[in-house]
Parts: C-alpha cells; structure tokens; sequence
C-alpha cells in the first residue's frame, strides 16, 4: 500500500516517541489496541494545575498508519486544554494523515487514546 | 451459512479435526467442477459455488480463532470485522511489555535463548486463553458468549505476537 507523504514523515521522523514517569501525578496513560491488526498503543499526557496538556509521549506497536496517528496527536495535544484535547475526532486525524479506508481503524484507535489519557487523569484527579 | 452444517458436525468449539479434514476432502471430491464437466451451465456453477464455499468453511473451522468467530456468530455476536478499541489497560500493559520484550531479542547476548523464553511465555497465555475461550463457549450464555468474545480479542493479539516472533527468528537466522 502506498502511504501519503505525511505518513511517511510521522513514520521516519515520529514526534515525542518515548514514556513519562508514570507515578508523577501530573501524567495520566491511555492504553489502546486493535484486536484486528494486534496494534498496541500507549499515549500520555502531562496537564499542568490549569488544566492545559503541556507535553505528551507516546508509543505504539503497529503500522505506519497507527505510528503516524499516535505521533500526529501528541503534536495536536500539547497546549490544549483537555476539553479541547476531547474534542479531537478520528476524522481530523485520517483527513490530515490522507489515511486510505482500510487505515481508518488506526486513526479511531488514536482518538480513543486521546479519551483513554484524559479519563485516567480525571480518575486520578477523583473525577 | 453455517459452517458445521456444510460438514454435518455439531456446532462445538471442541472439533475433531481429522474427522473435518476427511470430510472436507470428501466434500470437494463430491463437487469437483471436474465432476460437472458435461452438466449444465447451471449446475457447473452450482458446483464452482460449492467449492467456494467449501473451502471457506474448511479455512474457518480449521483455525480455533475463526472457528470461535463464526461460532459466536451463529450465536448472534458478530465480531469479526468490529473496529472498536480495546481497553483492558492491564491487558495491554503485558501486550506492551511482551512488545518491548520481542524488541530486545535481536540484541540480546544470546537471542535463541531469548526467543525460546518469549515463546514459552505466549504458549502458555495462549493455552489457558483458550482453554478459557473453550469453556466460555461450551457454556453458550449471553454472558459466557460475551465473555468468549472478550477472550477472541485478547488471543488476536497474542496470534499476533506469535508472528511478530517469527519474523525476528527469521531475521536472525537470515
């Protein structure tokens, strides 16, 4: 399959690949996989006492598409408020990645990190 | 369609699978498109239909996993084409550790012995994995089947480690 040029850069070039610490209270994880494909994808997030995302680090097993996804959100993340962080849709993703229709399940998998992330600091947080 | 009534076996997780592969062969025989050389237009593709179909049946109930799938299925549980995430993050943390591990292997000291311990490790999830997905759809509840489906997707991603591993043995020894 032929992927699109800004698949290959997140895929050669992948932005803010890596972990936090995870018993620092100011980083929550989110945890998703795709039983089709075996994807595995971890996405974090650091939110300052404002509530605003000031950094995040992922890491993901899985195709370009899946790397390209996780790498492109936590560049879209990072000072955005976590209603806003929310408020990202599968969609945005696959239209920037131009990701083809079989590779839209790895865009799907990179929003609901994006959800998992912001429920485990909200949970953290005592909801 | 349903896969078990094509070969006249009861619709079990639990299949012999000797007694499957002899009436598959059987079956193709019976519908070879050889067979229906002289026929009509319309039988001939009758039979060609059949053989399609044959082998698809022979291809599902051969492997646990979709065996499992199509079995859910009759059952009223369609999964095998589902794009919802999975979220089990206790699950996906081993995944992930699992992940790192197979990572490793091709700079470790000595990577056979690493190899070997990976796949002991996924031989046995998968064992009792299956054993679990065996029981659950023996029991045939709503709950059990849900259960069972839940086990699927857990056991996809192991089916996935296992050839994720056999690419790095591969490479090793190419």
């Amino acid at each position: 399959m032929a992927y699109s040029n800004k698949v290959i850069d997140h895929y050669e070039n992948p932005r803010n690949v890596g972990s936090f610490a995870k018993d620092d209270p100011s980083i929550a994880t989110g945890m998703v996989g795709a039983p089709a494909c075996g994807d595995v994808m971890k996405l974090q997030i650091k939110v300052n006492e404002q509530g605003i995302i000031e950094d995040a680090k992922f890491k993901t097993y899985g195709c370009g598409s899946a790397i390209a996804s996780s790498s492109l959100v936590t560049e879209w993340v990072k000072g955005k408020s976590l209603d806003e962080a929310q408020q990202i849709k599968n969609t945005d993703i696959a239209h920037e990645l131009a990701l083809p229709p079989v590779k839209i399940h790895c865009s799907i998998l990179a929003e609901d990190a994006i959800k998992a992330a912001i429920a485990d600091y909200k949970q953290k947080r005592g909801g | 369609m349903n896969y078990f009534q094509l070969f006249d076996l009861p619709a079990s997780f639990e299949l012999d699978l000797t007694e499957l592969g002899s009436r598959y062969l059987a079956l193709q025989r019976k519908f070879h498109p050889d067979n229906y050389a002289a026929a009509s237009n319309r039988d001939r593709l009758m039979s060609v239909q059949q053989t399609a179909n044959i082998n698809d049946a022979y291809h599902s109930l051969k492997q646990p996993l979709l065996r499992a799938e199509h079995l859910l299925a009759l059952r009223g549980l369609k999964i095998s084409h589902e794009q919802r995430s999975f979220t089990d993050p206790v699950f996906l943390m081993q995944q992930m550790e699992l992940r790192e591990q197979l990572e490793e292997i091709s700079s470790s000291d000595n990577p056979d012995d690493a190899i070997m311990a990976v796949e002991q490790q996924l031989q046995q999830q998968r064992k009792v994995l299956l054993k679990q997905l065996a029981a659950a759809l023996e029991a045939n509840t709503a709950e059990q089947n849900q259960q069972a489906a839940e086990l699927v997707r857990k056991l996809k991603f192991f089916f996935k480690l296992q050839h994720e591993l056999e690419l790095i043995e591969q490479q090793i020894q190419d």
